[in-house]
């Protein structure tokens, strides 16, 4: 009869929905800005200690030869807690961490280090997002692999997970080389 | 007029009102669809194949820094918004959002001129700086709000 | 402890759901009355165990026990108690839980009270309901366990600053007892489907639940309007955003629904389509929150989807639905044609409704997905009013027509020369009001029809209780009338608001003087506060309306540090006759403050009207539940009755 004719229709709407939202989630949507700095010399900069803890980082500590993860971060971001366990991985592993804490305050950051953990040999204090935004990075947590000359190499956008963290270490065999 | 028909016709009356109306909302909907959807431009496309000025349309990039200023009425800014290919003038008017300044990135919605100026009506900056993971994600009315107005 | 205990509550509950169905299944079959007596106790089981689940998480969230992953996420020790709470359901496994308590908690309440239907019906809907609700279950216990434990306990993150409204904490619990309320519509549909028992009574049984529903949707959805338009800042109460549309969409379906089931219940006719109806308002509740859930819409954070979950949700879709939407292509020919009825009369008026509505769900629903679809081609767009607003007023305008005169109209058929007197009166007022305002005012097109429906609709509302008895008519009637209006009262906010609201924008300097309207706001300062968690600029303005008394405002710029973000306060003034809404900005180098100030004459009849269609609801509601308990009194007197003459 004309109504299951109709219904049929209906199913097949739907069965066409269904495709799409299936498509869709196969390919989730990459709107993360990537850095129009990849594969340029950081900029020249000089930030001052972010807690008494770690000395403050410059561009020079990023040119002497050796390659260096550096990780944008911030205490009040909670994902930036979350990765620490994958950073403390990366320090056992030998990568050499450095760090730039966002507009944050030196008393949260020492209760971040006491909490979380404090991997990094020196750490830049970013007030007002200066080197963020030099680099090109648009969020907290951002990584970046920086060569021995300063290049930036690789940017990788959100929190680190267990399973980024070969991908990193080979980037970082890579810059070496 | 009822007692010309018989109940059956009546019947065939009203499935044939309702089978025009859903096929005049259909043929409606993707008509105006196609005609006031507001695209999404990056500067490079906006300036290679510029909109009519009619037309509302979305530009998004990065404030290029320096490019900043503030008329003497205190409310109209002008600014260049850039992708590292082409760059677009921008003018608003209106109380920027929180976290817009220069070298963050931003969504204008707005009209593009024939002079070649974006002329926006509103602006949408980042809010949240965090990039929290999906499955961490509260959606909550507010925060969907928040995303959308962080991408698009 | 606690947390084990709500999971081990959570998993007994999935287990019984799991009885349930099986229970309803084989009780289906001959023979299997004894195991069909399982059902209704094994749902009202289920409804408590699952509730205790959720009090048990209400209960972490509110001692911020911090080594549950969810509490640690997501709550802050220094949260005042009723955020602490609301956090519970702030957060995606929270509010799954919320929506399979709901949907437990209504599945144990049919069971426990509805009696009037045939018992192999009811034990076929409460299997579909166990089904559905099996399905969240799994969905929760498996991809989404709110009481995960955390190996390290860290410190709360807080819930994010807009959150921070007492507001907003009790509005998506209203949004789900909507969303979750239909299933029980869809439950009776798909158990009527299966026992071929489509009746008046069936109409009868399910009408006080999607009245309910529809009631808490109503109120969730004015409610979070209000909320959008004060705490945004941006003037505007409606923004055709997933999110809003995602709650619009069940609602036009159940609007639509609770009409249609009127005919069914008063003239045995619409029968198929009142059930695919019920099959589709439960659907778009699904629908809409997964798109706004599964971020498929609105994603920003692209890395980290979790595809499992998303995946989970949509199969559970794909089955809900499609096997609902497959049982009706396959059952629906079988179901005999209703009762016939004339085009002019009560039920094609209402079919007309019908019609209309579909048609406007239709159009949010391809105005949603729209950018889903270009997506798929590698184009980006974004859909906003310049396309839902005219689209779907070309259909709503017609319907409000419909609406102004079909009440008055008598079921199965009628004549247009008996409803002559109102008719013409409703007109005339239509042509009064349109030549009014077209000659005073001079406004634009959609507003003036607007304004001019708005009063049609007004006056019509009332004609149904022409020549009655205020006394002796019953509740829904007046219900009916209630909400009717409120339509006209909100439609004539929308429409002087979009009219005639005007706008100052400009950059002030203190002890300046700026007109917006009527209104004189001298900028007097801009003062430094500090709240618990947050500094901000408070501007001090000073109000007069046609240079009467001053008022005093406070527009407020909000700095919050953890996470750190700024959010804008506005502050409204309301009169009778409208809001002084004011926003304040940054300062300029100059020394000057940014203000933006806007008279919005009427604004406040948009939610005022939002309510009395929601009143009007609880009134018909309160009459039906009134009546069919007075009914459920007297045949068990009757009953009683006949025991005692039968014992004599």
């Amino acid at each position: 009869m004309s109504g299951v004719r109709w219904s049929l229709w209906v199913l097949a709407a739907f069965a066409a929905l269904l495709g799409l939202f299936a498509l869709q989630l196969s390919r989730p949507k990459d709107d993360t800005v990537p850095s129009t700095m990849v594969g340029k010399t950081i900029p020249a900069f000089d930030l001052p200690a972010a807690t008494a803890q770690n000395p403050g980082l410059s561009s020079a500590d990023l040119t002497n030869g050796q390659p260096h993860l550096l990780n944008v971060f911030a205490s009040w971001c909670v994902p930036c807690a979350a990765e620490a366990p994958q950073l403390a991985e990366l320090q056992r592993e030998g990568a050499p961490l450095v760090g730039v804490a966002v507009r944050d305050q030196a008393d949260d950051l020492a209760a971040f280090y006491q909490q979380y953990g404090d991997p990094f040999s020196r750490v830049g204090a970013d007030k007002v997002s200066q080197l963020q935004f030099l680099i090109g990075s648009s969020g907290v947590p951002e990584i970046y692999v920086v060569d021995g000359h300063g290049v930036i190499r690789h940017q990788h956008i959100g929190m680190v997970r267990p399973e980024d963290i070969p991908d990193l270490l080979s980037r970082l065999k890579g810059a070496r080389g | 007029m009822t007692a010309g028909f018989k109940p059956k016709h009546q019947r065939l009356v009203l499935v044939v009102l309702a089978l025009v109306a859903i096929l005049a909302a259909g043929a409606l909907a993707a008509w105006a669809l196609k005609n006031q959807a507001s695209y999404f431009y990056i500067p490079s496309q906006i300036v290679a194949n510029p909109p009519d000025p009619d037309r509302g349309v979305r530009l998004g990039g990065m404030v290029k820094a320096g490019s900043l200023k503030t008329a003497a009425d205190g409310i109209t800014m002008h600014f260049v918004v850039d992708d590292g290919k082409a760059q677009v003038p921008v003018t608003f008017a209106g109380i920027a959002p929180d976290l817009f300044k220069e070298g963050s990135g931003v969504v204008a919605e707005g009209h593009m001129m024939k002079d070649g100026t974006f002329v926006a009506d509103n602006l949408l900056a980042k809010h949240d700086e965090n990039y929290v993971p999906r499955e961490l994600q509260d959606m909550s009315k507010q925060q969907a709000r928040q995303t959308v107005a962080e991408t698009r | 402890m606690i947390a084990e205990f709500g999971l081990a509550a959570l998993w007994l509950a999935a287990a019984l759901a799991a009885l349930q169905l099986i229970a309803a299944v084989l009780g289906q079959r001959k023979g299997g009355e004894t195991l069909a007596l399982l059902v209704r106790p094994a749902a009202v089981a289920q409804a408590l165990l699952c509730g205790l689940a959720f009090l048990m998480l209400l209960w972490v969230f509110a001692r911020t026990d911090l080594s549950v992953l969810l509490v640690a996420e997501n709550s802050n020790a220094q949260s005042p108690l009723i955020f602490k709470i609301a956090g519970a359901w702030g957060n995606h496994e929270g509010s799954m839980l919320l929506w399979v308590t709901i949907m437990a908690a209504a599945g144990g309440l049919i069971a426990l009270i509805e009696r009037r239907l045939p018992e192999r019906t009811m034990s076929a809907t409460l299997g579909a309901q166990a089904f559905v609700t099996f399905g969240f279950y799994t969905f929760i216990l498996f991809a989404s366990n709110p009481f995960n434990r955390l190996a390290s306990a860290p410190q709360g993150g807080g819930l994010n600053p807009l959150l921070q409204d007492p507001g907003l904490a009790f509005h998506p619990p209203t949004l789900y007892c909507g969303y979750v309320g239909l299933s029980i519509a869809f439950s009776f549909a798909v158990g009527a489907l299966l026992t071929r028992q489509v009746t008046p009574e069936f109409a009868r049984v399910m009408r006080p639940w999607i009245l309910g529903a529809w009631i808490f949707l109503t109120i969730g959805i004015t409610a979070g309007s209000y909320w959008s338009y004060y705490e945004l800042g941006w003037g505007g109460w409606w923004f055709w955003d997933p999110v809003e549309n995602a709650s619009l969409m069940p609602w036009l379906a159940a609007t639509a629904l609770f009409h249609s089931v009127s005919v069914l219940a008063s003239r045995d006719a619409l029968r198929t389509w009142t059930i695919m109806l019920g099959v589709v308002a439960f659907s778009m509740s699904m629908i809409g929150t997964f798109l706004v859930r599964s971020g498929i819409l609105t994603s920003v954070h692209a890395f980290a989807v979790d595809p499992t979950r998303g995946m989970f949700i949509l199969v559970l879709l794909a089955i809900n639905i499609g096997g609902a939407l497959a049982l009706f292509a396959v059952r629906a020919g079988t179901i005999a044609e209703g009762e016939r009825f004339s085009a002019l009369s009560r039920e094609g008026a209402l079919v007309i409704n019908n019609v209309t509505l579909s048609a406007v769900l239709g159009i949010v629903l391809l105005g949603t997905l729209y950018p889903l679809v270009t997506e798929a081609f590698g184009v980006r767009v974004s859909v906003g009013p310049p396309y839902f607003n005219p689209v779907s007023a070309i259909f709503v305008f017609p319907m409000l027509v419909v609406l102004a005169v079909g009440p008055l109209l008598r079921w199965r058929g009628d004549r247009l020369a008996r409803i002559k007197t109102p008719a013409i009166a409703v007109a005339a007022v239509g042509l009064a009001a349109l030549l009014a305002l077209w000659l005073i005012a001079g406004i634009a097109f959609l507003e003036l029809l607007g304004l001019t429906l708005a009063a049609v609709v007004a006056v019509a509302a009332f004609l149904p209780l022409r020549g009655r008895s205020l006394k002796r008519l019953p509740l829904p009637v007046w219900g009916m009338c209630v909400a009717h209006f409120g339509i006209a009262v909100a439609l004539f906010g929308m429409s002087v608001d979009s009219a005639f609201t005007v706008e100052t924008l400009t950059a002030a300097s203190v002890g300046q003087t700026i007109d917006v309207g009527p209104w004189k706001v001298r900028l007097d300062a801009v003062e430094p506060v500090a709240g618990p968690n947050w500094t901000a600029l408070s501007g001090r303005l000073s109000a007069s309306y046609h240079g009467g008394a001053e008022h005093e405002l406070t527009p407020m710029s909000r700095t919050f540090w953890a996470p750190p973000q700024t959010t804008s306060e506005s502050a409204l003034l309301t009169r009778w006759n409208g809001q002084l809404y004011t926003v304040i900005g940054e300062g300029t180098p100059d020394g000057r403050w940014q203000l933006r100030l806007w008279w919005k004459p009427f604004v406040t009849c948009i939610w005022l009207g939002g309510f009395l269609i929601a009143l009007g609801g609880f009134l018909a509601l309160v009459g039906r539940v009134s009546v069919d308990v007075r009914r459920r009194v007297a045949t068990r007197k009757i009953a009683a009755r006949r025991a005692e003459m039968a014992a004599v």
